[in-house]
């Protein structure tokens, strides 16, 4: 009965002293910012590392979903004569929900690892100690570049995802289907609002951005320093990102889109 | 500033971007077309607007003249208060006529406007009391129904 009690008791202490080292790490990040900026070629590098690298499978990635949604957007339509409709519904659902959310889940997978595998193998090559005992501190030299490069880089790759998705469904609806180009653009430019789900799916991919980013760093540098430890942050990493991406989606959605 | 060789690859992903944000702002969401025109609004009172949601068209002529800004209720008529903000540009006069239309037989609702002859237009805050209800199915329904059994009857007898 007491063990019981004591497990209970370790599990709770364990997972608060989590959300509180978290909320330090998130805070002192935020903090960071002037710093960060001030040493802007540090950002660069890592822009460069999670932005231009993971264009190009966005970009693949959004091609095909808008040639899917395209597909079976039509297929669902046309039950209903309604299939000038196509533009607006795969716009709408790029902006809305697609962009932001698959671009999270590839970014966790493409970007997050690399940057928890890189922290977790610094800290078990006691990279990190050893900036600590020549005084820099690894938080601002090391995570904080990484952080803002993340979300910064994250909205801009969903609104390639969604541009590139827009014209796939171009491709297969009006070029491949032959769905009229004019009623293409034009339901979609009605039905499209600049602010509600433009202005919305680029907060979201904001949102999601800090969240991805702050995942895989915080599981790199809470990571236990063995080739074992990196192994399991990297794999936590994908799974805790990916579900905290698409809790949020649902918060964030219930919150923006509810008339 | 020191160069450096990433400048030049960060600098492209930015301008890419950028152009599919400008993309998705110009081609999907028609910003250019966003009218900053300045508006009036006018409240008009109808006794049932069925499925009018704000941000619903308003049209004369099939021309998008407004929007419904906001839908209201008011308990002491027991009507619907809808604002909508009409578009300066267009002036319609005082006994212009309000009606729920339907775009298509499933499709969403949206004000129309009919033009009056009078000579003094809406003005800020005008209140439309000349209204058209929505058409309710179950009503229309019911009302054949009831004109179907009364027609039987008068045969029975």
């Amino acid at each position: 009965m007491t063990g019981l009690l004591s497990d209970l008791g370790r599990a709770v202490r364990l997972g608060l002293s989590a959300v509180g080292l978290a909320t330090r790490l998130f805070v002192r990040l935020l903090q960071l910012l002037p710093a960060t900026l001030a040493r802007f070629g540090l950002v660069r590098d890592q822009i460069h590392f999670l932005g231009n690298y993971s264009l190009a499978i966005i970009a693949v990635s959004g091609l095909f979903v808008g040639f899917v949604l395209a597909l079976q957007g039509y297929y669902i339509l046309q039950r209903y004569g309604s299939s000038e409709a196509l533009g607006m519904m795969v716009a709408l659902s790029l902006l809305r929900e697609l962009g932001p959310v698959v671009t999270a889940l590839l970014f966790a997978g493409r970007a997050g690892t690399a940057l928890t595998a890189e922290i977790g193998l610094m800290k078990a090559g006691e990279q990190l100690s050893a900036m600590e005992m020549m005084a820099v501190d690894p938080i601002r030299r090391v995570l904080a570049p990484r952080f803002w490069a993340g979300v910064f880089t994250m909205p801009l790759l969903a609104a390639v995802f969604s541009a590139v998705g827009i014209l796939g469904g171009w491709l297969v609806g009006v070029v491949m289907i032959g769905v009229d180009a004019g009623s293409f653009w034009s339901q979609m430019q009605g039905g499209v609002e600049w602010w509600n789900d433009l202005g919305n799916g680029v907060l979201k991919s904001l949102v999601f951005g800090i969240t991805v980013t702050f995942v895989a760093l915080y599981q790199g540098y809470m990571a236990q320093p063995t080739p074992e430890g990196v192994s399991r942050a990297t794999t936590r990493t994908v799974v805790v990102a990916s579900l905290w991406v698409l809790g949020l989606d649902f918060g964030l959605t219930a919150m923006m889109f509810t008339v | 500033m020191q160069q450096n060789k990433n400048d030049v690859w960060v600098g492209l992903f930015v301008v890419i971007g950028i152009a599919a944000l400008l993309f998705l702002a110009l081609k999907a969401a028609n910003l250019l077309q966003i009218n900053f025109n300045p508006t009036y609004q006018v409240t008009a009172r109808f006794d049932n607007i069925g499925g009018l949601k704000p941000r619903s068209a308003v049209r004369s002529a099939g021309v998008v003249v407004g929007r419904v800004e906001s839908i209201g209720f008011d308990d002491q008529s027991f009507q619907a208060n809808v604002v909508l903000k009409m578009d300066a540009r267009y002036a319609f006069p005082k006994d212009s006529s309000l009606k729920i239309l339907t775009s298509g037989l499933l499709g969403e609702q949206y004000i129309g406007v009919e033009a009056g002859g009078d000579e003094a237009n809406w003005a800020q805050g005008a209140v439309i009391t000349q209204t058209q209800s929505a058409v309710v199915l179950e009503n229309l329904i019911s009302q054949f129904l009831f004109s179907k059994a009364a027609e039987g009857g008068e045969k029975k007898e």
